[in-house]
C-alpha cells in the first residue's frame, strides 16, 4: 500500500516538473529577450495545489474514506432518481425543446450570439458524424463543403439577387455534388491516404475561393444579404413584403429549427438501411462488400450527405455574418469540427450536440483567460481522451454488451 | 455426373508484381464440399478473394452457374447466391448479433422470409439467440465463426465459400462447428469450398480435395484417397 502510495506521488512530482518545463518557455521567454521565471511560477504553483488536492480526494476516495457519505447520499437520493426513470424520454426532450424555444425571450445579445454559432456547429458536427461517425472516412478538409455552402448564398444573391430560402436548398446542392466531385477520385483510398487526400482537397477549394477574383473578390470577401422572410405588412395598404431578418433572435429560431431538421434527417439515416451500411463499411469494409454493399456508392453517398448538410449550415453562416470570406474556411477550422465529433462520440448524436457546445460555447465562457484558452483546451481534450476515450456520450450501439442491457 | 456450379479456369492473381496464383483450375459440382488444402502463403485465400472478385484475375475465368464473373462488381455476388466467410471472420464487431446478421440479408427486401431465416440461424447456432444484442466483437472467437457463418447463411447461399474456418480455435470446438458444416450441406443443399490448413479435419468432412502448393494445384483427388497418400501425410498430416 505504502509502495503504491510512493509510486503515486514520485509520478506526481515528475509530471509537474515537466509541466513546469512546458509553462515556462511558454511565458517566460519575452519578446524583449529577457528571460524570467516569476509568471509561468505563479500559474505552475497553482497547478501544482489544485492537482494536488484532487489527487489526496482521489486517493480518499480509492481507499473509501468518502463511503459512508457517499451510500447516505445515495439513500436519499435513490427514490427521487429511480421516479425520475420513470419519466419518458420524450418528455425531457420536450422541456429541452421548450427551454431552447424559450431561451431568446430571457436572455441577452451575447448569449444569442454564442448560442447560434454552437448551433451552426451542431449542424457540421452532425454532416461531419455521417462521414466519419457513421461512415468511418476521416475526412480532414470537411470545412470546403461549408465553404461551397456560404459562397452559393452570397453569390446567388449577389449575381441572381435569389431569395435565402431558395439558396439554402440549392447551397446543399452544390456542396453534395463539391462532395461527390471530390469524393469520387478520393473515395478510392483508404485510411490514413484518404485523410491526406481530403485534407488537399479541402485547401484546394479554399485556394480556389482565394485567387478566383473576378467570382469571389479573392481575400476581400463578399458582402451577403441578410435572408428575408415574407410577412404580411400594414403600412400603406395590406400587402406581403419580404421583411430582412437582421434581430440575432429571430436568426437563432432560423438555425435552431435547421438543427432540429438536419438532426433529425440524421437519426433516421442512422436507423435506416443505409445507416447499417455505412456502418458496416466502417466496420470493415471487406467484409461490408462480401455481404452485398456496394461500399464505393455508399460511401460517396455518405460524403454527398455529410457535404450537404455542411453546406446548409454554410448558407446560414454567410446569411447570418452578412460577409463570407476564404479565411473563414481554414484547416483550423476543419480541425474544430472534427474535435467536436470526437469529443462528443462518433456516431452519438447527443454526444456531438455536447461536444458542439464543449468546443465551441465553453471558450466563449471563458473569455478572460484567452491568453491561455488553447492551453487549457489542449489539457481538457487530454484528460476528456484519457477519462472518457469513447467521447462525453458514447454512442449506444457501439461495444453495447447483452449483460448490460438484461 | 452431378451440375458443376462454380469453375475456375486457369485463373491467374497478381499482388502487384508478384503472382500469387498461376494458372488454378478447379470445380464445384452442385451438392458437394470441396476443400482447397495448402501451406501458408499457397494462394488458397487468394483463390477465394479471386472466386469473389475483391481481388481481380489477371487472366483465366470464373464461371458461376456457367456465368462468368470476373469483371462483376463482389457486391452483386450475394444476390446471385454466392457467399464467402473470409478468413479471420471479420465480423462487424460494433455492431450487434441481430446487426450483424441483418448485414447478411441487406440484398435481400422480403422481411418476413428474413425473419424466419433469422429464426433458422438460431436454431443453428443457439448460442448466437443468447447473444443477439450483444457486440460482436465482444464475443468468444468460436461464437464470432459461428457468427461469420450465421451472417452468410443469411444471404441465402447456393455456394458458401468457407476460408479457414478453424482457424485459432479449440479443437472440440472445431469439431463441433464441422458437424454444422456437413449439416448445412446436407440439408440445405449448399455447395461449400472449403480453405483450410487443418487438412485432416478438412478432408475428413470434403467429398473431394484439391492441394495448392505456391499458386499451382499440384494434386487433386477424392478427399478419402488424399488422405490414404502418403506424401500429404508426410507434408500435411505430419507424419
Amino acid at each position: 500500500m505504502t509502495h503504491v502510495f510512493k509510486t503515486i506521488w514520485f509520478k506526481f512530482a515528475f509530471a509537474m516538473v515537466w509541466l513546469y518545463f512546458l509553462l515556462w518557455p511558454l511565458m517566460d521567454l519575452n519578446s524583449d529577450g529577457t528571460i524570467t521565471f516569476d509568471k509561468s511560477f505563479a500559474v505552475w504553483i497553482r497547478i501544482v495545489v489544485v492537482v494536488a488536492v484532487l489527487l489526496t480526494l482521489y486517493r480518499l476516495k480509492k481507499r473509501g474514506t468518502f463511503e459512508p457519505v457517499a451510500n447516505g447520499v445515495h439513500r436519499v437520493t435513490a427514490p427521487l432518481r429511480s421516479r425520475l426513470g420513470l419519466v419518458p424520454g420524450w418528455v425531457w426532450l420536450l422541456l429541452i425543446f421548450a427551454f431552447m424555444l424559450a431561451l431568446p425571450q430571457f436572455t441577452e445579445r451575447r448569449v444569442h450570439d454564442v448560442v447560434i454559432s454552437v448551433l451552426i456547429y451542431v449542424c457540421l458536427g452532425m454532416g461531419l458524424n455521417i462521414v466519419i461517425g457513421l461512415c468511418g472516412l476521416l475526412d480532414l478538409g470537411y470545412i470546403a463543403f461549408y465553404g461551397v455552402g456560404a459562397y452559393t448564398y452570397a453569390l446567388c444573391a449577389l449575381y441572381f439577387g435569389l431569395p435565402f430560402w431558395l439558396c439554402l436548398p440549392l447551397a446543399g446542392i452544390f456542396a453534395a455534388i463539391a462532395g461527390c466531385i471530390i469524393g469520387y477520385p478520393t473515395l478510392r483510398m483508404r485510411g490514413d491516404y484518404l485523410a491526406i487526400v481530403t485534407l488537399g482537397f479541402g485547401e484546394i477549394v479554399r485556394i480556389i475561393l482565394n485567387n478566383w477574383m473576378s467570382l469571389t473578390n479573392g481575400p476581400n470577401g463578399v458582402s451577403a444579404k441578410p435572408m428575408t422572410v415574407w410577412a404580411p405588412v400594414f403600412e400603406g395598404g395590406f400587402h406581403i413584403e419580404a421583411i430582412p431578418l437582421r434581430n440575432l433572435a429571430d436568426l437563432y429560431y432560423v438555425i435552431f429549427f435547421l438543427a432540429i431538421l438536419i438532426i433529425i434527417g440524421v437519426h433516421r439515416l442512422n436507423f435506416s438501411r443505409v445507416g447499417r451500411a455505412w456502418e458496416a463499411i466502417r466496420e470493415d469494409e471487406t467484409a461490408a462488400e462480401l455481404m452485398g454493399v456496394n461500399t464505393y456508392m455508399f460511401k460517396l453517398m455518405a460524403y454527398a450527405m455529410g457535404a450537404m448538410f455542411g453546406g446548409i449550415a454554410g448558407a446560414f453562416f454567410a446569411a447570418r455574418m452578412g460577409f463570407v470570406a476564404p479565411e473563414s474556411f481554414s484547416f483550423m477550422e476543419s480541425a474544430l469540427v472534427l474535435s467536436i465529433v470526437v469529443l462528443g462520440g462518433m456516431a452519438s448524436i447527443p454526444g456531438i450536440i455536447m461536444g458542439a457546445v464543449a468546443i465551441i460555447a465553453l471558450p466563449e465562457v471563458f473569455r478572460e483567460f484567452s491568453e491561455y484558452r488553447m492551453l487549457a483546451f489542449g489539457g481538457a481534450m487530454t484528460i476528456m481522451m484519457l477519462v472518457r476515450p469513447a467521447g462525453l456520450i458514447p454512442a449506444k450501439r457501439m461495444g453495447e454488451r447483452g449483460e448490460e442491457k438484461e | 455426373m452431378a451440375e458443376t456450379i462454380l469453375e475456375l479456369t486457369d485463373v491467374q492473381a497478381h499482388y502487384g508484381r508478384i503472382q500469387a496464383l498461376k494458372g488454378i483450375t478447379l470445380n464445384l459440382e452442385k451438392g458437394e464440399i470441396v476443400s482447397i488444402i495448402g501451406a501458408n502463403g499457397a494462394g488458397k485465400s487468394t483463390t477465394l478473394m479471386t472466386i469473389c472478385g475483391i481481388i481481380k484475375a489477371s487472366a483465366g475465368t470464373v464461371r458461376y452457374k456457367g456465368q462468368v464473373i470476373n469483371d462483376m462488381s463482389p457486391d452483386k455476388l450475394p444476390g446471385l447466391g454466392l457467399c464467402q466467410v473470409p478468413e479471420g471472420r471479420r465480423i462487424f464487431p460494433r455492431l450487434t448479433v441481430e446487426e450483424n446478421l441483418d448485414m447478411g440479408a441487406f440484398h435481400r427486401k422480403d422481411k418476413a422470409e428474413i425473419k424466419r431465416d433469422v429464426e433458422m440461424v438460431f436454431d443453428l447456432f443457439p448460442i448466437l439467440r443468447q447473444r443477439r444484442h450483444q457486440a460482436g466483437g465482444s464475443m468468444s472467437g468460436g461464437e464470432q465463426q459461428m457468427l461469420a457463418m450465421a451472417r452468410a447463411l443469411m444471404t441465402r447461399p447456393e455456394v458458401l465459400l468457407l476460408d479457414e474456418p478453424s482457424l485459432g480455435l479449440a479443437p472440440i470446438i472445431v469439431a463441433h462447428l464441422f458437424e454444422i458444416i456437413k449439416d448445412i450441406n446436407k440439408e440445405k443443399g449448399v455447395s461449400i469450398l472449403l480453405v483450410e490448413q487443418n487438412a485432416n479435419i478438412a478432408l475428413n468432412t470434403a467429398n473431394r480435395g484439391y492441394v495448392l502448393e505456391t499458386g499451382h494445384v499440384v494434386m487433386q483427388d477424392e478427399a478419402q484417397t488424399l488422405l490414404n497418400n502418403p506424401d500429404i501425410r508426410k507434408a500435411y498430416l505430419g507424419e
